[in-house]
């Protein structure tokens, strides 16, 4: 049968059992929202968000949440621009993500015609891949390749633009069964001989560490992970967007590593003979100064994407490949082997470990005066027994929320770790509670991030989000002002915050619960009273002490042994 | 810092050569020179682009590249027995007999040939490897060169290596 573009393009969606758009209308995807609209399947759930770079946070919370694709809707020129954000987030945290934009007709292309941008042009060096659509018999087969791309291999942001005057015209519709790119394919299964050389390093570590990344969840590799981790004995750290992949209740976890890292996390590292390295990519707020890090260590390193292998440390074995496919193929030639690690070395390793972490570098002492983030933080985990998905915005509330928010599970801890995108964190909530009816969504943000995406709020109320926002508000843009504080003389430039809102009232205006929390004594009794309001959006502003910093923390250029502890 | 020239076969599709530009220029890596055109096969388009970095660098421009849904399949020129090739035009003026006569001479000595010639100028085709090209160019200095147009590399892997799908 013949259909429009339109059409075609939303059959194509269902045909890809996609459930929920986050999108936002303009003239040139008219005919496509019209085509949602007359669709009478139910099969499509159109989430309208307030602003582009929202709709495209919510489908990267939905996607980082639940492993599936997220799908976003914009129109040309100024929707396609103020999905880059997000579009540049997904990229860097390698979230699978279909963005189609709107264009203008396809005769109009070059004219600087109303609303025109080259979106193609503009995304390029930060989307996996994208396409302009030129012919409506292509719609079909382009939004078959863009889902294809974004989910597999390493996963990332595909853009489809179609110009407005293909959505109108009509083709044969039928959805290609699969596809076939002959220059796209994904290395999945790890090199024998590496498994074996991995191995062989793995049984003669003295000191090792197994150090892992978003990759392991984006792999759906968590119980291989922990499999993998027990079998050894070895000790796990998780970088900022691998939480959640070992569980950090488990005694063979010894936190995060990094700039904010733990100080046994960062000391194991630094004085280890043998990284593990699974789905991370040395990226720099982890390894400090490139110079001095892991300066004894040998390095394995398992990857999707061979380009993350040797880009910034010189890797001894790479194995690149899927690493829900390597774990188990390491697992069976540790097994095969019959060879255990040398249980004295690790257990002089261990007393050592426990040494530092004695050291509890996260200790922190709740006064009666003023509320300390790091204890709303620890007390929202003690409420929600670790079991919440978690989102955050980007600054020190992140950081906290990473240390004291202990995830036992992955796809529960929702950030925006590569860009760093302040304004991430209420969006990105949307798309986990939409994912997840039933579950407890918890956005950690700040006073500066908040009023970055604070519309969102009314998405929320329009879809009854009951999601909770805990707003750790220090008056400061905190990150920025602890960096001033510690290296530019505490010449605070603009990074106090003189007008903020009355965010108790503003949440109400959107018909939400709005809480202002000025105590230590009321944090826990308010978050149970926030907590047990199942089906309310509670904005809860917790006024906290203003000039808090974040420890420990490695200064940019310093070491993995160079740590600020307090 | 090696000099590598990189042939790289891709989709002949509008859009393949600027995501190769701009790899390069976002990721701060310099391009040479690079010369690109449609071949045989007329889905592909075959390109050698010229690049230095140590091998760190050109092991990340190679795995990028690879990274381009685009690109078909790489090859790196220096790790096999190749020739390389490049094509230039100069447009030399020239006041009287004497000038043209020492032109042409040089044109000899190099083996270039002249393709046009007016009442006042002389355009000088010159084939070869970068080597010959740049020593061209030196031997013309002392000319009124008005114009230099130069192809950019082309390499080939010799013998039975070849970059093909």
């Amino acid at each position: 049968m013949e259909l429009t573009g339109a059409d075609i393009f939303v059959e194509s969606l269902k045909a890809e059992n996609v459930d929920t758009i986050f999108g936002y209308p303009g003239g040139a995807v008219l005919h496509i929202y019209d085509a949602l609209e007359k669709d009478e399947s139910g099969e499509l759930t159109h989430i309208l968000a307030r602003h582009e770079q929202g709709a495209l946070h919510a489908a990267e919370g939905y996607a980082k949440s639940t492993g599936k694709p997220g799908v976003a809707l914009v129109t040309s020129g100024p929707g396609a621009t103020n999905a880059v954000t997000g579009i540049a987030d997904a990229y860097l945290d390698s979230v699978p993500l279909v963005v189609i934009t709107g264009q203008v007709p396809l005769e109009l292309i070059g004219n600087d015609a109303f609303q025109e941008v080259d979106i193609v042009g503009i995304t390029r060096p930060c989307v996996k891949h994208n396409f302009l659509v030129k012919r409506v018999e292509d719609i079909a087969e382009t939004i078959k390749k863009a889902f294809y791309i974004a989910t597999t291999g390493r996963p990332g942001p595909v853009l489809v633009d179609i110009p407005k005057d293909i959505t109108a015209q009509k083709a044969e519709f039928s959805y290609p069964e699969k596809v076939h790119i002959r220059s796209y394919n994904p290395v999945v299964v790890g090199e024998p001989q590496q498994i074996k050389d991995a191995v062989d390093l793995l049984l003669a570590a003295k000191k090792p560490v197994i150090y892992t990344g978003g990759g392991v969840i984006l792999s759906n590799a968590a119980n291989e992970l922990t499999e993998f981790s027990r079998l050894l004995g070895y000790p796990v750290t998780n970088t900022l967007m691998g939480l959640g992949g070992y569980p950090a209740s488990d005694k063979q976890f010894i936190g995060m590593l990094g700039m904010h890292g733990t100080y046994e996390a960062n000391l194991t590292m630094n004085k280890s003979d043998l990284v593990v390295a699974i789905g991370a990519r040395f990226d720099d707020r982890v390894t400090g100064n490139i110079e001095k890090f892991c300066p004894d260590a040998k390095i394995i390193h398992m990857d999707i994407d061979p380009s993350s292998i040797s880009k910034n440390v010189f890797v001894d074995v790479p194995i690149v490949g899927e690493i829900k496919n390597i774990l188990p193929a390491l697992i069976d030639e540790i097994k095969a082997r019959g060879t255990q690690p040398d249980a004295d070395a690790l257990a002089e390793w261990w007393k050592q470990i426990d040494e530092w972490r004695a050291m509890d570098c996260l200790k922190f002492e709740q006064d009666d005066k003023e509320i300390k983030a790091q204890y709303v933080v620890q007390k929202l985990w003690e409420l929600t027994a670790g079991d919440a998905f978690v989102t955050s915005d980007v600054g020190q509330h992140q950081m906290w929320a990473a240390q004291y928010y202990s995830f036992d599970k992955p796809n529960r801890w929702i950030n925006s770790g590569g860009l760093g995108t302040m304004g991430f964190g209420l969006p990105s909530a949307m798309g986990v509670q939409l994912a997840h009816p039933d579950e407890t969504v918890a956005c950690v943000t700040g006073d500066g991030s908040i009023q970055m995406c604070i519309q969102e709020l009314a998405t929320c109320t329009q879809y009854q989000l009951p999601i909770k926002v805990i707003n750790l508000n220090n008056g400061y843009l905190g990150m920025v002002r602890q960096w001033q504080e510690f290296f530019y003389q505490k010449r605070y430039a603009s990074s106090y915050m003189d007008a903020l809102p009355d965010f108790v009232k503003l949440a109400e205006a959107y018909g939400h619960v709005g809480m202002r929390i000025e105590k230590p004594s009321d944090v826990e009794g308010a978050l149970k009273e926030a907590l047990a309001l199942k089906d309310r959006l509670v904005f809860m502003d917790f006024i906290t002490k203003k000039e808090g910093n974040v420890y420990p923390m490695i200064p940019a250029g310093a070491g993995q042994n160079e740590m600020i502890l307090v | 810092m090696m000099r590598h020239t990189i042939s790289i076969l891709l989709e002949n599709e509008s859009g393949a050569l600027s995501r190769v530009a701009g790899l390069f220029s976002a990721r701060g890596y310099n391009i040479e020179s690079l010369s690109v055109a449609a071949t045989d096969d007329p889905t592909l388009s075959r390109m050698t682009l010229v690049t230095r970095g140590n091998e760190q660098i050109i092991d990340q421009i190679k795995k990028q590249l690879n990274k381009l849904i685009e690109v078909v399949k790489i090859m790196d020129l220096a790790e096999h027995d190749s020739v390389e090739r490049e094509l230039l035009l100069v447009k030399v003026k020239a006041e009287n007999s004497v000038e043209f006569e020492t032109i042409k001479r040089v044109v000899d000595i190099y083996r270039a040939r002249i393709i046009d010639s007016s009442k006042t100028t002389y355009t000088v085709e010159v084939t070869g490897d970068q080597g010959k090209v740049k020593a061209f160019l030196h031997a013309m200095e002392s000319h009124n060169v008005m114009e230099v147009v130069r192809s950019g590399a082309l390499g080939i892997a010799r013998g039975m290596t070849a970059l093909k799908l």
